[in-house]
């Protein structure tokens, strides 16, 4: 199943580094990884979304904080959280379709972040699912690009 | 010796630090990004520097030198290819967690990732083989990353850390600061063992009725042995050993049974087969000792007992993890064991049956020279009593089962990356740490050329160590499984027509030499080889070329698996 685990890091240069080699040494699955300076300017928060089964991540969790860069390892999937992922994509625009993909950008409470002659550059926020369902429902007016940015998480407030 | 507050250069504050971790030797080699330390080490005389003649020499010295005395080793080694040729060293101490601290030279700071002049991303290179690496980018931060790099090494679960130093880092001063405490957050082993955890654990032993001590290298690290003997003698429980766990409990007793696994003892295999409980302690159930897991220790309750908890549900699904350092482990243990137990009898008498129906032997019936007979007559020479180190391959397996160990830090051998050439640096740098006890080497004719340069390293020192060039003709351990496995196919095993003559290889480089080509022959040269100590000493053993290792349990197999004999006799000789 899909885990989504945060894990404080020491914010060095490597440390990214030693968390991914570790993952494709040891063989496990990697759906994504973002990082970004935390409050703390000395340690980065990393999210990672990981796919295995139970004695699979009970490992991924272990080797994480073997790392002597990692402070502190957290598995958000069985805890309150939120998770969100950013969506940038351009669109191929006619006038056909123009109205169209107006309207899914309100249902998906996308944003309008660059437009045009012939394509539109979108950004959507949400849910990896909804990213997910989001690339779906554009796909058939034509992707020119687009890039995620892989999911951040954290705990919800008490 | 400096003290801190006086300002020095990157070269001082090094061997200061050095000095302060109580550093007695650094096996290293030169070159241009460690000119600035080897003008500092000219005048250096209370740390010894050893000159190796190749840097993987260097690093199994430093883990020949850590695995006997328990401190760690200290390599030091220029920038490029000098750091690249630590890589399988490193390796090998990551496998067998030798504790070991590597300082590497490095391109200046401002020529960093342009393809300078020997330069190599060693960082990044040796990230998946080191517990942790540092690269420093301020003077200010040597003296603070060398007690990290060496507390990292040493604590826990030990393991070789490395440390890249720049060029002008070493050239450049700024005042000398040796901390005295460091914390790093992110590192904090657990030492001691959860009690209840603990309380159960002695609750099973205590009602187990075939109860088996499974034993790894991790005792030995833990300076445990003592614990463990108690524990086995007060409870009556048999003892099995891993190749790195021989020697954690004495070999000569009968409670020992050997080691399991692969080469292991039929007894032991059949006892880890019928046993009710298991109890881990300091081992990792790496794929030589279990065979097929699903097979392994089926009936079994297992407790596994490490510091390293990624090394526990890692390979086998165990019923009571404990995590926490061994000698905490077995010591609580003691503590809290109930006055009743379970009476052990039954089940070693069962076990002593197995140790007569298949007990180890070799043929003594004709006049030819075994491997088993040398490695057993030096077991009988030294009492048990020597620093044993073995390359990789055949012989090594023979001395796990002839060579009886009676004490802790007697085995030195490469076991999780089974590097070739890992035995004779190895024992030179055992032999630096170990005066009074004599280290004596089993070594491959295969295995011996892959580092024979550091011969000179032990003729120029006077390092007296005894050499048992088992000389098969072969890369016997592959041409074993080229027999049983692969159709008898001896596809580039055969060294007999391209081995050179050792006896005269060792005394071109001016080590004393011996030859024995029979039994009688070699119980001299071995007398002859304990008795010199003016230095290293070889005997070419002239052996038996198609021996074979038994009992064997082909690698996935289980223990129902395991082959007592060859298979195909006319094979033989
Ligand atoms: C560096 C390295 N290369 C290759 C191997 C594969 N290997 C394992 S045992 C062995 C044969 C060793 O031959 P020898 O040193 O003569 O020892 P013997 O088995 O004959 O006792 C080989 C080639 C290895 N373990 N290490
Ligand atoms: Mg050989």
């Amino acid at each position: 199943m899909k885990h989504v685990i945060s894990v404080l890091v020491e914010n060095k240069f490597g440390s990214l580094n030693r968390v991914a080699a570790m993952f494709s040494a040891r063989g496990f699955n990697l759906e994504s990884i973002s990082i970004g300076e935390t409050e703390d300017t000395e340690i980065s928060r990393m999210t990672i979304v990981t796919r295995g089964e139970d004695q699979i991540i009970s490992q991924v969790l272990k080797q994480l904080n073997r790392l002597v860069d990692t402070i502190k390892v957290i598995d958000l999937t069985r805890q309150p959280h939120v998770e969100r992922e950013l969506l940038l994509m351009t669109l191929k625009l006619s006038k056909a379709v123009q109205h169209e993909i107006f309207e899914l950008i309100t249902v998906f409470k996308g944003k309008v972040v660059d437009i045009k002659q012939k394509s539109i550059t979108i950004e959507v926020i949400g849910s990896p699912e909804k990213i997910n369902t989001t690339i779906d429902i554009f796909r058939p007016y034509g992707i020119k690009e687009l890039a995620r940015s892989g999911a951040v998480a954290i705990h919800r407030g008490e | 010796m400096h003290s801190s507050g006086q300002t020095l250069n990157g070269s001082e504050i090094f061997f200061e630090c050095l000095r302060r971790e109580h550093v007695e030797y650094i096996f290293g080699y030169p070159g241009g990004s460690l000119l600035k330390v080897y003008e500092t080490l000219h005048d250096v005389k209370d740390i010894l520097h050893i000159l190796v003649r190749h840097e993987q020499g260097a690093t199994h010295m430093a883990e020949g030198y850590a695995r006997a005395t328990g401190k760690p080793g200290v390599v030091l080694v220029t920038s490029g290819p000098g750091a690249t040729n630590t890589v399988t060293g490193i390796a090998n101490a990551y496998m067998d967690s030798s504790p070991m601290v590597v300082f590497t030279g490095q391109v200046p700071s401002s020529l960093i990732g342009n393809d300078a002049f020997q330069e190599a991303d060693i960082v990044g290179i040796t990230r998946p083989i080191t517990k942790h690496n540092f690269l420093v980018k301020d003077v200010r931060e040597l003296a603070i990353t060398i007690r990290k790099a060496f507390f990292l090494a040493t604590t826990g679960r030990p393991g070789p850390v490395l440390v890249d130093m720049p060029k002008d880092i070493l050239n450049s001063s700024c005042v000398f600061d040796f901390p005295e405490t460091i914390d790093i957050r992110g590192f904090k082993p657990t030492f001691k063992c959860h009690i209840n955890q603990v309380e159960k654990a002695a609750q099973k032993i205590a009602k187990a009725k075939r109860p088996l001590l499974y034993i790894g290298g991790g005792v030995i690290s833990a300076e445990a042995s003592e614990e463990l003997r108690t524990l086995a003698i007060q409870q009556n429980i048999p003892v099995t050993m891993t190749l790195q766990g021989l020697g954690a409990f004495p070999g000569n007793h009968p409670l020992s049974m050997g080691m399991l696994g692969m080469h292991g003892t039929y007894w032991a295999n059949q006892a880890v087969n019928k046993c009710d409980l298991l109890i881990a302690v300091g081992a990792r159930f790496d794929d030589r000792v279990t065979g097929k897991v699903e097979t392994f220790a089926p009936q079994a309750y297992k407790i596994h007992n490490d510091i390293d908890p990624t090394n526990v549900d890692k390979n086998i699904k165990v019923d009571l993890p404990i995590v926490g350092d061994a000698k905490n482990f077995l010591a609580t243990l003691l503590e809290v064991m109930p006055e009743k137990r379970e009476n052990r009898e039954p089940w070693l008498a069962e076990i002593n049956a197995w140790r007569e129906q298949c007990p180890l032997t070799y043929s003594k019936e004709d006049d030819l020279l075994r491997t088993e007979f040398v490695i057993d007559e030096v077991s009988r020479q030294t009492s048990g009593n020597a620093v044993v180190v073995t390359d990789v391959g055949q012989h090594q397996m023979w001395t796990s089962q002839f060579y009886t160990f009676l004490n802790p830090r007697s085995i030195i051998t490469s076991g999780g990356l089974g590097t070739m050439g890992f035995g004779l640096p190895a024992a030179i740098g055992a032999a630096f740490g170990i005066k009074d006890r004599p280290v004596v080497l089993f070594c491959g004719d295969g295995g011996f050329m892959m580092n024979v340069q550091e011969l000179v390293t032990a003729v120029h020192n006077k390092v007296p160590v005894k050499i048992f060039l088992i000389n098969n003709s072969f890369l016997g351990m592959v041409r074993q499984w080229q027999e049983l496995f692969h159709q008898e196919k001896y596809s580039f095993t055969d060294l007999g027509d391209s081995n050179p003559d050792f006896v005269k290889v060792a005394e071109a480089f001016g080590c004393k030499a011996l030859k024995a080509e029979n039994p009688e022959s070699a119980r001299h040269a071995i007398t002859a080889a304990l008795a010199y100590n003016d230095g290293p000493i070889l005997v070419d053993c002239s052996v038996v070329k198609k021996d074979m290792v038994f009992p064997m349990v082909p690698a996935g197999g289980s223990i129902s698996d395991m082959l007592l004999a060859r298979l195909n006799p006319k094979t033989m000789v």
